[in-house]
């Protein structure tokens, strides 16, 4: 894995998102708790919508357009949906976003 | 010969260390024992009930001067070590050097003072030791003293309600969105929160300092980054705590964050040992007493010669602050495959919340009543399989083996004086009682006993308890609740937040007793609503419990971009502004301009990076948000009125750019629409909309409850008015009785089909209660009527509308 510091973790509201541009196409970076973030792909895969501007909800995030449910630690539709996220490695680190830029198609910067 | 052994610190667990040392051996070493502070040994833990007049310090003395005697040691308090010397083997204390054989730094920690302007005035202390806790003893003999603590976890906490048990103004400023973040999660946060508020401890969290205040070189106030001024005779900064390593590091000793030692506590140099909070084991430090205690038995016997090995073990931090029980333990935050059970007792203030992987219980947080948290301890430690008592597990151990699957079996089990209703204290068999004496329905016992006629969480018991009595004429009520993460509706939600006084989303959570740990997409925006509505002034509006529309600002369109519609108050514009859209269109590439249905122009197809800037041009000619968007006021429609028209009688044009200006900015349980037609011709359509008013010769005929949308509808009459400042005052409280009553997403029209044209006539027919909601809705507007789209131009809000970061450039670049 090579870790990417991609931005502060207070960069991103609690129960919100960000997006990230990878080569992967657009990752979303979802906080679910004070210290809590997830990677999954911003694009649902019924209509495309961009995920990271849903609503986020306990480890799960409502996509705006059709509130399909997804589980933000298995990238599963939830309920009676079905299909699924990509998710990627994210953690903190003093406050620090790192994204494994392995996962999202770049190496990092040396 | 005898040993020389040095220890340079006398904390709690150097301390131990030595009584350790000296059990085993007491003959080994010739000790000498240095500390910065002027006294021996104590339980710093027990500096709280000190400072809170519960203990006295004479009490929290672990080793007296008696003790050190018996034992032989050479004390050395309140004397500085200002070096140590490996190569000649010494440590160097302000008043002389020792030599040594074996040498252990229990140097401890410093706290952290965030170097903020001003720290260094008199009157700014951590709290560490007994001077420490001195100092805000004294402070309350000072009349209407003031107090400020920064930091919201244990230690602050403590300071707080230590201050303010000896009568002490206190207010803590936490920079985090709740309490103890690292411990607890937001509802518990919540729940301590509230206890300290119940104790007259201010807390504020979210709040960023910006500057100490001085006078005289003395602490005068804190000031807060939103220019908010603390005043305060004493401020306490608790933020934190790093090792103390200088001495160490100094000495050449390997260091990283602490004093680097192996598993037997010795450090880099064979002869100088460590431990405590000042270390640094396979990348972990130290902050709770348990395995410090563990680190000074191994010292001991690593001192003595003997083989021992540091293995630290899972923690749980068990804690009573302030005499709120705490309790948590394992990992309760980050990782995937992560499941949540939640249990809320709001009558009782209990919040338990258990975090599960795949079979095993891996967190625990509780808050309230902890007597679990041994048992859930144990079942994390030893990672069992929890699969088969799952569905029980939160009840605890005593709930294992035999669990009730029916809940009317349950029910049917009670005894008659078992409490069904907590907060009115009403039993089984007063509600059996009411049923027998001839209530039939919920509201009927409601009114009798009083039976969930409180907090409401009980309202399901209660159904079935009549169910039992009733047997088949009790229809269960189909009443709809709000969503998957409580039973109560929209109904009951809504009364619960007035009566209870609910003003924040982890207090609607708890004392409701949401089963998910915030709420849904479903719930989340309704009670946001609530709150925003009843408690303008107290509830901060949450733009992650809305949808991305009113987030934004703009209108998402299926393929991700957005519309942006500027307001044109009451139809009218001029060329000015229609330049302005114009450039704005080309300046944005806009692909499609149209006129919307509200009489205005709506530009589709704007990206979403693009939205700051291009509201900051709008801006700039005048333009604001045209809340095309929001579930609040949409367009007042108007026709030309009097002004050109033959058949015009009054100035509807006017008068709808009034209204406009009155109720925009405002939030409603779903959109509004109006419209101000000049005659019945009734060319705005003012009949189909959630109000409408239709001029005639001899004042304006105000209607409501009209839709064109899913539903056709036209508008009931409301009332006949004579003068266009009435036509306001009873649009704008029709408004505001909407925005109290209604169901979130409930168009007014619905709203008026549950409620019934005659109650909404005779609320607003009352002259007072007419006025009173026009001040409710006056007030709100003082926070709301503000334009989103200036506010979001601004560089730092803007930030947010772009891409966190682009990894698809090239490093190279």
């Amino acid at each position: 894995m090579s870790w990417i510091d991609v931005g502060a973790l207070e960069d991103i509201p609690l129960r919100g998102a960000r997006l990230v541009k990878t080569p992967v196409g657009c990752v979303a970076l979802f906080r679910t708790g004070e210290a809590e973030v997830f990677a999954a792909s911003d694009r649902c895969p019924h209509k495309g919508g961009p995920l990271s501007e849903g609503i986020v909800h306990g480890r799960a995030v409502t996509c705006p357009l059709h509130n399909w449910v997804f589980s933000l630690e298995t990238g599963e539709a939830q309920g009676a949906d079905e299909g699924s996220i990509p998710t990627y490695p994210l953690r903190v680190e003093n406050g620090r976003l790192l994204l494994d830029g392995d996962a999202v198609g770049r190496r990092a910067a040396a | 010969m005898t040993k020389k052994l040095v220890v340079i610190g006398a904390g709690m667990a150097s301390g131990r260390m030595l009584e350790s040392l000296i059990e085993s051996d007491p003959a080994a070493y010739e000790i000498t024992l240095f500390n910065a502070e002027p006294r021996g040994n104590y339980n710093r833990l027990m500096l709280s009930p000190v400072l809170s007049g519960e203990k006295t310090y004479a009490e929290i003395v672990t080793h007296d001067d008696h003790w050190y005697e018996t034992h032989g040691i050479a004390c050395r308090f309140g004397e500085r070590v200002v070096e140590i010397d490996r190569d000649r083997k010494i440590v160097v204390g302000e008043k002389g050097a020792v030599p040594y054989d074996k040498l252990v730094i229990a140097t401890g920690s410093d706290p952290f003072m965030i170097p903020l302007p001003g720290h260094d005035l008199e009157g700014v202390i951590p709290y560490r030791d007994l001077e420490d806790t001195e100092r805000m003893m004294g402070l309350s003999a000072k009349p209407d003293a003031k107090a400020v603590v920064i930091g919201g976890g244990l230690l602050g906490l403590e300071a707080a309600a230590g201050m303010a048990a000896r009568g002490v103004d206190v207010t803590v400023v936490h920079i985090m969105g709740h309490l103890m973040e690292r411990q607890l999660d937001e509802a518990a946060g919540y729940l301590l929160r509230r206890a300290l508020t119940d104790k007259g401890i201010k807390v504020m969290c979210s709040a960023n300092s910006k500057e100490i205040l001085g006078e005289n070189g003395h602490v005068k106030a804190l000031m807060l980054d939103d220019g908010t001024e603390l005043p305060c005779d004493l401020l306490v900064m608790a933020v934190g705590i790093r090792p103390s390593v200088a001495l160490a590091k100094s000495a050449g000793l390997a260091i990283g964050r602490g004093v680097h030692v192996d598993d037997r506590m010795v450090t880099s140099d064979a002869d100088v040992l460590a431990l405590g909070e000042c270390v640094e084991h396979n990348g972990a430090v130290f902050g709770l007493v348990a395995p410090l205690y563990d680190q000074a038995k191994v010292l001991a016997q690593t001192l003595l010669g003997r083989d021992a090995a540091f293995q630290p073990k899972e923690v749980a931090t068990k804690l009573k602050v302030t005499g709120c029980d705490l309790f948590s333990a394992g990992d309760f935050t980050e990782g995937e495959g992560r499941e949540d059970i939640v249990f809320r007792d709001p009558a009782r203030g209990v919040y338990k919340r258990l975090v599960l992987e795949g079979e095993r219980l891996i967190g625990a947080v509780m808050y309230g009543d902890t007597a679990d948290g041994a048992w859930f301890h144990g079942l994390i430690k030893d990672r069992e399989d929890v699969s088969e008592m799952r569905d029980t597990l939160i009840f605890g151990p005593a709930f294992q083996g035999g669990a009730q699957a029916d809940p009317m079996a349950a029910v049917a089990a009670l005894p008659a004086d078992a409490e069904i209703c907590g907060c009115n204290g009403v039993c089984k068999g007063r509600i059996v009682e009411a049923v027998e004496g001839g209530a039939t329905t919920i509201e009927d016992v409601r009114a009798v006993t009083k039976a969930s006629g409180s907090c409401g969480t009980c309202t399901g018991l209660v159904e079935q308890v009549m169910a039992l009595s009733l047997g088949d004429d009790f229809v269960m009520p189909t009443a709809k609740p709000v969503c998957g993460c409580t039973d109560l509706t929209h109904e009951d939600v809504r009364r619960l937040i007035k009566a209870q006084e609910l003003k924040s989303q982890p207090a609607v959570w708890q004392e409701l007793g949401w089963s998910t740990p915030n709420g849904c997409h479903v719930c989340r925006p309704a009670v946001n609503y609530y709150l925003l509505a009843d408690w303008p002034l107290e509830y901060q509006d949450d733009p992650q419990s809305r949808f991305v529309n009113e987030r934004n600002h703009a209108n998402i369109q299926k393929d991700g971009t957005y519309s942006v519609v500027p307001r044109m108050w009451g139809g009218l514009t001029n060329a000015r502004e229609l330049r302005a859209i114009a450039d704005a269109a080309d300046k944005y590439g806009v692909p499609t301009v149209k006129v919307t249905g509200g009489q205005r122009i709506d530009l589709l197809g704007v990206r979403k990076e693009d939205l700051p800037a291009m509201w900051a041009d709008l801006n700039e000619a005048g333009l604001v948000s045209g809340h095309a968007y929001s579930k609040g006021l949409r367009t007042v429609k108007t026709c030309v009125g009097r002004e050109h028209c033959r058949f015009g009688t009054q100035d509807s044009t006017g008068l709808g750019v009034k209204l406009e200006k009155r109720l925009w900015g405002s939030w409603t349980p779903h959109k509004v629409k109006l419209a101000v037609s000049g005659c019945p011709r009734n060319c705005a359509e003012a009949t189909c909309k959630d109000l409408g008013i239709v001029c005639v010769d001899s004042g304006f005929e105000i209607g409501v409850g009209g839709a064109a949308g899913m539903d056709l509808k036209e508008i009931q009459p409301l009332v006949k008015v004579a003068t266009e400042a009435e036509a306001e005052e009873w649009s704008v409280a029709f408004v505001q009785l909407y925005r109290e009553h209604a169901k979130y997403l409930d168009r007014p029209y619905k709203w008026i089909a549950k409620v019934g044209m005659d109650w909404v006539r005779e609320a607003l027919s009352n002259a007072t209660e007419r006025a009173a909601l026009v001040a409710r809705f006056d007030l709100s507007q003082t926070i709301y009527q503000k334009d989103p789209w200036a506010e979001r131009a601004e560089p730092a809000a803007a930030r947010r509308f772009q891409p966190l970061a682009d990894l698809t450039l090239e490093a190279a670049e």
